[in-house]
């Protein structure tokens, strides 16, 4: 479980992030919604340590992550994987190398050894035949299965995705959050996705933050968000004409 | 604060071999190319307008070759080669490094819990600070045989009296400061590109802001450097 008690972050005088109180559970995708400018990614970059908080802690299974030090924070981040918007795929490197270079780094593991793995994984994110390709050569969908392929890699306790389905068709989306679901429900992960797609909500929400102006607005499931009455969520939720036919 | 961060908490050393001799190939092998090409040139250069300048009889001919030879080893081969370094290189690294922070690359580094700067920077200026002198004494090498083919082919002084000027009175300290002042040039285009890139903020736009400040700032210290060192070491 991940935790955040009280956590503010603000940018040159301007809270960004204010008083989040929120917990993340083991096996269950937790997302984090909220309209662009809302403060997520700051939330998610304040989780994982990528940005300092100025207030308030961040606990890992109960082990106090602020105020850890680096080597410290580096033993919790091996049990982290992050797959980035973008992929964040190192481009020097072929896809292999980009998912074999957490075990290149943090193991002892044989070259056979990680290649098994790297083949393990690409083929749990139903990718084959695309190890020697590099990042440019593969399409979008591609890179962010490759992206989770490389966050799994080393069997984390948690795992962050920062809108997975971001520049993604509706069809990639489904494949690309249910995949996130299974391997959350099979490793038993507490994984926590960054994202505006309502669609992802209705699928996979087991629990849902809903951030509002810098502050935690509302906590719920994939159901109850349907039947809300708090009205900043629901002009979020039913902001596009598909939402509001369903609804009625 | 960047340096400290990039001095300490080493990775795996078996990666950071393999990082110093990847980037010693691409810092120091892809660019022996434009180095030979502008040292010979400029060797011949430099031979020419020498003669060019003797006008008196009374100055030895040898004076072309000897002079050749200094101007090489003394400022032409560890600066200008170095300046041309600052932009091949220090735009390199500065972009290099600058797109990897603007596409969140810097950020899954830190995430896996790796001393980014460390393991981005360190290898580079290492990679660099072995690599610069040897393009530098070869540029050095290059040089003085384009001055000996201005001699042999445009006749500007003969062959032997060429050979005559770059054997005389050769001094091996100039080659130690010549080495000397690279490997600080090495050190200063490394860290101030990777510096620039490291600390990108922002898109493409600042990427290429980015790699300009690098090589400015680069070019700038170097030519500030050249001085302080050589009024301490030959002044």
């Amino acid at each position: 479980m991940i935790e955040t008690r009280h956590i503010s972050k603000g940018f040159n005088d301007r809270m960004v992030i204010t008083d989040i109180n929120v917990a993340f559970d083991r096996g269950k995708t937790n997302l984090i919604i909220g309209p662009s400018g809302s403060g997520k990614t700051v939330l998610m970059k304040c989780i994982v340590g990528l940005l300092d908080v100025d207030d308030g802690q961040i606990l890992f299974d109960n082990r106090m992550f602020t105020g850890m030090s680096f080597l410290e924070k580096k033993v919790i981040r091996q049990e982290i994987g992050m797959m980035f918007q973008g992929g964040a795929l190192f481009d020097s490197m072929t896809v292999e190398e980009n998912v074999m270079f957490p075990l290149t780094m943090f193991t002892k593991k044989s070259l056979e050894e990680k290649r098994d793995r790297v083949n393990f994984c690409l083929k749990r994110v139903n990718l084959e035949n695309v190890n020697n390709l590099f990042p440019a050569e593969i399409s979008g969908g591609m890179k962010k299965r490759v992206a989770i392929a490389r966050a799994i890699s080393m069997n984390p306790s948690y795992l962050f995705c920062d809108e997975p389905n971001s520049g993604l068709d509706p069809k990639t989306s489904i494949v690309i959050d249910n995949l996130i679901s299974e391997i959350t429900q099979e490793y038993q992960m507490t994984t926590v996705i960054n994202t505006h797609d309502m669609n992802s909500v209705i699928e996979i929400g087991d629990k849902i933050a809903f951030i509002y102006n810098g502050k935690l607005w509302w906590v719920g499931d994939k159901h109850e968000i349907l039947d809300t009455d708090n009205e900043e969520l629901n002009s979020f939720v039913y902001a596009t004409e598909l939402t509001r036919r369903l609804k009625k | 604060m960047l340096m400290k961060k990039v001095f300490t908490r080493h990775e795996k050393g078996s990666v950071f071999r393999k990082q110093i001799l990847d980037e010693i190939n691409n810092l120091g092998v892809d660019s022996l190319g434009i180095v030979a090409i502008i040292s010979v040139f400029m060797g011949a250069v430099v031979a020419i307008q020498t003669a060019h300048n003797i006008t008196s009889a009374w100055v030895p001919s040898y004076t072309v070759g000897f002079t050749t030879r200094e101007s090489i080893i003394l400022e032409f081969s560890n600066t200008i080669i170095c300046l041309i370094l600052a932009g091949k290189v220090g735009s390199r690294i500065a972009s290099e490094i600058g797109t990897m922070r603007v596409t969140e690359q810097i950020d899954a580094l830190e995430i896996m819990g790796i001393n980014s700067a460390n393991y981005l920077i360190l290898p580079k200026i290492v990679a660099a600070i072995l690599i610069f002198p040897v393009l530098v004494v070869i540029s050095m090498f290059l040089g003085v045989l384009g001055g000996w083919f201005a001699a042999a082919w445009l006749n500007v002084v003969t062959v032997t009296n060429y050979y005559e000027g770059i054997t005389l009175d050769f001094i091996p300290f100039e080659i130690f400061y010549s080495v000397f002042k690279t490997i600080i040039f090495a050190f200063i285009i490394t860290s101030v590109s990777g510096y620039y890139g490291y600390y990108t903020d922002g898109g493409a736009l600042e990427v290429g802001q980015s790699s300009t400040k690098a090589v400015v700032i680069s070019s700038i210290l170097i030519i500030l450097f050249n001085l302080i060192i050589t009024q301490v070491m030959l002044g």
